[in-house]
């Protein structure tokens, strides 16, 4: 599964990173992002829902967050 | 100027106000929730050119208003504004309802002020109080951009949550997400609510990734009896999870208690008549109506004294 870092990137530029991300890979492909506390794992994961993707699962790891998303059609 | 003719009738809702200048006057527009096509823009702006002196001021409450126009002009200036350009009011009425730009594009928005505002413009604008002005200004959410409590009714859009447990992955994210204390986690891993902290923002709804958390109630909280100038006050709450088609009826009741309660005051505002009258009054009446919707009991009017330290600085 493709991991990609939002850590140390901040909002809204870890949105629209995500975005870009999100363009090169398939719709029904499982991704994960990994995000920091705070404002991103606020933000990000609510952003990418209401872009169409499904939010799979979000779990703490070590100071940070995994968000697991299946990309919605494009 | 002997010659100069004005249709008064375009003078009778107001919206004309005289300028420091000899012959000069504002003319304030109507664009409630401050939102408007750029069609209508546009036509402004060539008014502005060809009628002003190379600038327009965007008013506090959201309108745009045409400076430096001659009062000889005022039927040519209405006229080429067009059918729709609707010029706003001033004095003891109604004024155009202020709005965020709602929940069509913003995100947070939790009901449409937009709409909200066009209806209560359109029944409501121009309505003669008989004693001062009154305003009315739509918050989507509680974060309240648009100040709806320094309104003398302004509504917040509120949402009330409601889990349902078989859909939430205990990702804890509402917890993380609520800034008021109205979530923890519980033994099993899923939120426990505390409802009486609960803010009614929805933020619990919005950051959850499995729609668990679903809209209970939707509606706007209420305050009345704000304003702010020399004395400002802030309204206190009335009502809450009032539903957005019976927002017209719920201001119409709270201008007939104003206008009853209000006789003989003079130029006083709706704060100052509740701070005279006390909020039991207003409370009765509004719960005639409006049963479900109306709080059991609210508090005064806050004072918000801008001149205390002043005050506090002579009396040492």
């Amino acid at each position: 599964m493709e991991t990609i870092d939002l850590r140390g990137v901040s909002c809204p530029t870890n949105f629209v990173k995500a975005k870009l991300a999100l363009e090169d890979i398939e719709t029904g492909t499982t991704v994960e992002f990994l995000l920091d506390d705070g404002e991103p794992v606020k933000n990000v994961p609510r952003s990418l829902k209401a872009d169409g993707h499904k939010l799979l699962g979000l779990k703490e790891t070590d100071g940070h967050y995994v968000l697991t998303l299946e990309k919605g059609e494009d | 100027m002997a010659d100069v003719k004005i249709d008064l009738k375009n003078l009778k809702a107001g919206g004309f106000i005289k300028e420091r200048g000899k012959d000069l006057f504002t003319v304030r527009l109507r664009v409630p929730g401050g939102r408007m096509s750029v069609d209508r823009l546009s036509r402004i702006a060539r008014v502005a050119q060809k009628y002003g002196k190379g600038f327009v001021h965007l008013s506090v409450r959201q309108s745009i208003e045409l400076i430096n126009i001659n009062f000889a002009d005022f039927d040519a200036v209405v006229a080429e504004l067009g059918e729709e350009q609707k010029v706003a009011s001033c004095g003891a009425r109604v004024r155009v309802p202020t709005a965020c730009g709602g929940c069509e594009y913003n995100p947070n928005g939790l009901v449409d002020t937009q709409k909200s505002a066009l209806e209560v413009d359109e029944k409501l604008f121009g309505t003669v109080t008989g004693h001062h002005k009154f305003k009315v200004g739509f918050a989507g959410c509680p974060f309240d951009c648009p100040k709806s409590a320094t309104n003398d009714v302004g509504l917040q859009g509120a949402i009330w949550p409601e889990l349902a447990a078989g859909e939430c992955i205990s990702c804890g994210l509402c917890v993380k997400s609520c800034t008021e204390g109205a979530l923890s986690t519980g033994e099993d891993g899923k939120p426990e609510f505390a409802g009486q902290n609960c803010i009614y923002c929805g933020d619990c709804i919005k950051v959850c990734p499995t729609d668990a958390w679903k809209a209970e109630k939707r509606g706007y909280s209420v305050r009345i009896g704000g304003k702010w100038g020399r004395r400002p006050l802030v309204g206190t709450l009335y009502a809450t999870f009032l539903p957005e088609e019976r927002v017209v009826e719920f201001i119409a009741s709270v201008l007939d208690w104003y206008k009853m309660k209000a006789e003989g005051a003079g130029r006083v505002r709706i704060g100052e008549i509740i701070l005279r009258e006390g909020c039991d009054s207003l409370l009765d009446h509004l719960r005639q109506d409006f049963p479900e919707y109306v709080l059991d009991q609210t508090i005064l009017p806050q004072i918000i004294d801008t001149q205390l330290p002043l005050q506090q600085q002579q009396d040492s």
